[in-house]
């Protein structure tokens, strides 16, 4: 008989190998950099130097983390996004959220002084806003299906949020805001410390942990509304619930590290092919590739010009790159 | 007393002024096989949606084995009742038994996982449709009558009393629907109670013990199926004209036509 064992044994087996590749890509991490020479630090500089390890804890080892939620948290999201929309091309910007940050984030560059903690606490503020926006909005909208209403109210406050940020970017000094803009939305994360890392984990890591223990209900979910109803679900409500904790977990991720493109697309695909889309398996999957696709690019960033890589540059092209592979080894079913 | 399923005066529009359904009360019995007929367009799914409780009446009243349909939870509802939609549409490749897997969930917590029980109630229903073969393959991959049945064991392994099917057979070719009717009438023996909307009397003639006729969202005629369809009345149903004969024992319907024997005539 099949056992749920031998039913997902392939499954276990691979979230287990990707657990141990993430912890594994991790420690090598805290290697990585340009200190004391490019690309690796040798461990004896680290057991020896003062310097090396202040700049391990300080520096590298909350950016690390932080790159591993990042990537985590935005691969989750599209995951939850692609099954509750039904749609395998929805990305977590969609919701005016990634919008939402960037007016955000240029406003407090603009007008609240420019502190880091501030522009932080303005983009969380505002990609919360954008979200409560689009659900707010859909809820005026008088036809369609709620995911219809939900993806054009996305569209119309990503849409006034950057014509918003059009008019900042006007405003804007251009020697020294506009720059400080432009590079915030590059996304990227340079200056991540430990305070800026407590201060995203509760909601960030709250909002995986519903989604994790959700991850059976949003198969059903993604079933039509008649059957989803069919099998007890309460859809309206259970959307919200599974929506608002990984939409929030990514808002306030988005407002440390900036707009980082493409991984909340990309991840969600790789996912579902090594692991079928059973939520079962594809949340938990979503997560470590995310995680891992965050640590290898962020690494990429820091290491490979003596300058930084702004971030969102390589996930785009990285993941713009990927996208074009997987979408001609296997056929995304559009509808 | 015996009744699985009792709509009072049911009135249901999505637009004001459109109605759908017309101060509409039937009663269905435990264990019957009670077929919706009717034209298209007539209310058949948004009544199987009514009686599911997915769309709420403006007015009137729903019971379901004796309890008002208010006073159910969500989850115990569906530990009640299953539906099998006209067409489902899975937008991900869930294969075959995980997807089967999700008629499980109303037994489930919250937040529980499928156990081995279940997994081995999917493999037992799969093989009682005779369709254990399909198992490994995406849902997405199956044929008109493959997915059908697969659906069909989705709703199943909920364990319901009342199976509620949209035109099940109308995607089928006469092999699988003959299969589809037997085995629902299987179901029925066990005690199971089914209704099922079709346009197609013959499919409702072959299996069903009651007929629902319905017209503009109103209950034209219900009973017994010897009583109900009749040549007179489901020409009215219809607005064609339609003969009703006996052949082999079975009530079997011909659509009479003035226009086509004219045209033929003209050929």
């Amino acid at each position: 008989m099949n056992s749920s064992r031998s039913l997902w044994a392939k499954q276990y087996q691979r979230i287990l190998i990707l657990a141990i590749l993430l912890v594994i890509i991790v420690a090598a991490s805290i290697f990585i950099g340009r200190y004391p020479q490019p690309f690796w630090m040798p461990l004896q500089v680290l057991i020896e130097d003062s310097m090396a390890q202040r700049l391990v804890w300080l520096l590298r080892l909350p950016r690390i983390l932080t790159a591993a939620l990042l990537g985590a948290t935005l691969a989750v999201c599209g995951t939850v996004l692609q099954m509750i929309f039904r749609n395998p091309i929805v990305e977590p910007g969609f919701l005016g959220v990634s919008q939402g940050a960037a007016f955000g984030a240029a406003v407090a560059i603009l007008w609240l002084g420019g502190g880091r903690l501030t522009i932080e606490l303005s983009a969380s503020m505002f990609a919360l806003l954008g979200l409560a926006g689009s659900f707010i909005l859909a809820r005026t909208i008088k036809f369609g299906g709620w995911v219809l209403r939900l993806i054009l109210s996305g569209i119309v406050v990503s849409a006034l949020f950057s014509s918003g940020l059009g008019v900042l970017k006007y405003l804007a000094d251009p020697l020294t805001q506009l720059q400080e803009i432009t590079f915030w939305l590059l996304g990227g994360l340079w200056s991540v410390t430990w305070q800026d890392l407590l201060y995203v984990a509760p909601v960030v890591l709250v909002g995986l942990l519903i989604v994790y223990l959700m991850r059976w209900r949003l198969n059903v979910l993604a079933l039509g509304q008649d059957t989803a109803f069919s099998l007890g679900a309460e859809t309206t409500r259970e959307r919200l619930v599974v929506l608002v904790a990984a939409v929030s977990a990514t808002a306030v991720l988005t407002a440390v590290s900036g707009i980082v493109g493409w991984v909340g697309l990309i991840v969600p695909q790789i996912a579902r092919q090594m692991f079928g889309p059973n939520g079962q398996f594809s949340v938990p999957g979503s997560m470590l590739i995310g995680a891992i696709f965050g640590v290898v690019s962020d690494n990429l960033a820091r290491t490979l010009l003596a300058g930084e890589i702004p971030l969102g540059i390589l996930t785009s092209f990285i993941g713009a790159m990927l996208f074009v592979v997987i979408i001609n080894r296997s056929r995304i079913k559009l509808r | 007393m015996n009744e699985m399923i009792a709509l009072k005066n049911i009135q249901f529009h999505y637009d004001p002024g459109k109605t759908i359904l017309n101060d509409l009360s039937l009663s269905v019995e435990k264990g019957s096989i009670t077929a919706i007929l009717g034209p298209n367009g007539t209310g058949k799914t948004t009544l199987l949606h009514t009686i599911l409780g997915l769309l709420a009446p403006q007015s009137g009243e729903i019971w379901i084995a004796g309890k008002n349909i208010s006073e159910y939870k969500r989850s115990e509802l569906s530990q009640v009742m299953s539906l099998v939609p006209q067409s489902e549409v899975v937008p991900f490749n869930f294969n075959v038994i995980e997807y089967v897997l999700l008629g499980r969930t109303p037994q489930l917590g919250f937040l529980d996982m499928p156990s081995e029980h279940d997994i081995e109630l999917v493999c037992e229903t799969l093989e009682m449709l005779e369709v254990q073969h399909l198992e490994q393959r995406p849902v997405t991959e199956l044929s008109g009558g493959e997915q059908q049945m697969v659906v069909l064991a989705r709703a199943l392994v909920q364990e319901p009393q009342v199976l509620l099917l949209d035109e099940p057979t109308s995607h089928l070719d006469l092999s699988n629907k003959g299969r589809l009717l037997k085995i629902l009438q299987t179901l029925a023996q066990r005690g199971v109670t089914i209704v099922f909307s079709t346009h197609d009397p013959d499919a409702a003639a072959m299996i069903a013990d009651h007929v629902i006729l319905l017209k503009a969202g109103a209950v034209l005629d219900a009973g017994l199926i010897d009583q109900v369809l009749t040549s007179e009345k489901l020409t009215q149903t219809y607005g064609t004209e339609v003969k009703v004969l006996t052949i082999e024992g079975r009530l079997v319907t011909l659509l009479i036509n003035g226009r086509f024997g004219e045209k033929e005539k003209v050929a």
